[in-house]
């Protein structure tokens, strides 16, 4: 078989850091939530930490039916950021290197003990009103990226897949308008 | 619960180290790889959600015909299946605006913490405060519904 080499000069561009970071790292993050599911029965979902952390602090009514999952809830998120720290340590510091990793030239990297940073250029102003929305959004549509879009998604949940194509659609249009607006980065 | 197995806690640990180590690795902990997707820069992010979402999958279809329930909880392996209503377009909507608008959702706000963008801490007050704030307008909204009117 011969490859068109215009077409595989479209699909390259379409794909700038290559596709196997994203592919292991889409495996790696399928693989997180096989574990806890086959040992636990839990399809566990990254956004009910909001809530039921807050149970801790707020007596108000919505957040005391996560009582039961806190714990829990607190043990995974933890593992999360540690999780990405292990990353950080090893692969973003280059003490582990693979060809399937593309590194990027996104954001900053710092160093701090020998630990290669990252951290970003998107404005604060951004993160905190979108992440405002993000944090509303989510407990009303019950779920976002990984409870609908791995979790719900992969149990072919009906209600999962109308969540997902609805907020990948908003957030495409958003995200347009600002990039249109001048917003950068 | 205090009778839970002395290995739940353990899994869910280790559950959470492998979701947010293929978080950093798939750069999903950058928003702006995200946002890259969004505005049809580099297209790698199908990739990670469905990509993971086929080794999910793969496990929520097998599990149930090989065992009825998990071993460290006893609960029936089940699909993830919620309720479809008004509220699913709505929050889809509104997260959809702020997915946008940032780059970040939760899980990956949580990861970047831990390649070190402490910039992410903005995000992560924002996400706290917006689920403040829809807990307590749903909290006080349900006790308007449920509580009967009384004349005190």
């Amino acid at each position: 078989m011969v490859a068109d080499p215009v077409l595989l000069q479209a699909v390259a561009e379409l794909f700038p850091n290559g596709i196997s970071r994203y592919a292991v790292g889409g495996l790696l993050v399928g693989l997180g939530t096989v574990v806890i599911y086959v040992g636990t029965g839990i399809p566990a979902g990254a956004s009910t930490f909001l809530e039921s952390t807050l149970s801790y602090v707020s007596g108000q009514s919505r957040f005391q039916r996560y009582v039961g999952s806190r714990d829990w809830r607190l043990v995974f998120t933890a593992g999360i950021v540690l999780g990405a720290l292990a990353f950080a340590a090893t692969v973003q510091s280059g003490a582990v290197t693979t060809s399937l990793y593309e590194p990027g030239t996104t954001g900053r990297l710092y160093e701090v003990a020998g630990v290669t940073l990252w951290t970003t250029d998107v404005q604060p102003w951004r993160l905190f009103s979108g992440g405002i929305l993000v944090g509303i959004g989510t407990r009303i549509g019950k779920g976002c990226t990984s409870g609908h879009g791995v979790c719900g998604v992969g149990s072919a949940s009906k209600t999962s897949l109308v969540g997902v194509l609805t907020f990948l659609t908003v957030a495409i249009g958003t995200a347009q308008v600002v990039a249109a607006l001048g917003v950068s980065p | 619960m205090a009778d839970r197995h002395p290995l739940f806690k353990p899994l869910i640990f280790v559950g959470g180290l492998i979701f947010g180590f293929g978080l950093g690795f798939s750069h999903m902990a950058r928003p702006e790889v995200v946002l890259n997707f969004l505005q049809f820069d580099d297209l790698g992010l199908p990739f990670v959600m469905f990509g993971a979402a086929i080794v999910s999958g793969v496990a929520f279809a097998l599990l149930p015909r090989i065992r009825d329930a998990a071993p460290l909880t006893g609960t029936p392996y089940e699909r993830r299946l919620k309720p479809f209503d008004r509220n699913v377009l709505v929050g889809g909507a509104v997260f959809g605006v702020g997915w946008g608008l940032s780059g970040i959702c939760p899980g990956a706000a949580y990861a970047s913490l831990g390649v070190g963008n402490i910039t992410i801490l903005w995000a992560l007050a924002g996400m706290f405060l917006g689920a403040y704030a829809q807990g307590y307008w749903r909290s006080h909204s349900r006790a308007r519904d449920t509580v009967p009117a009384s004349g005190d």
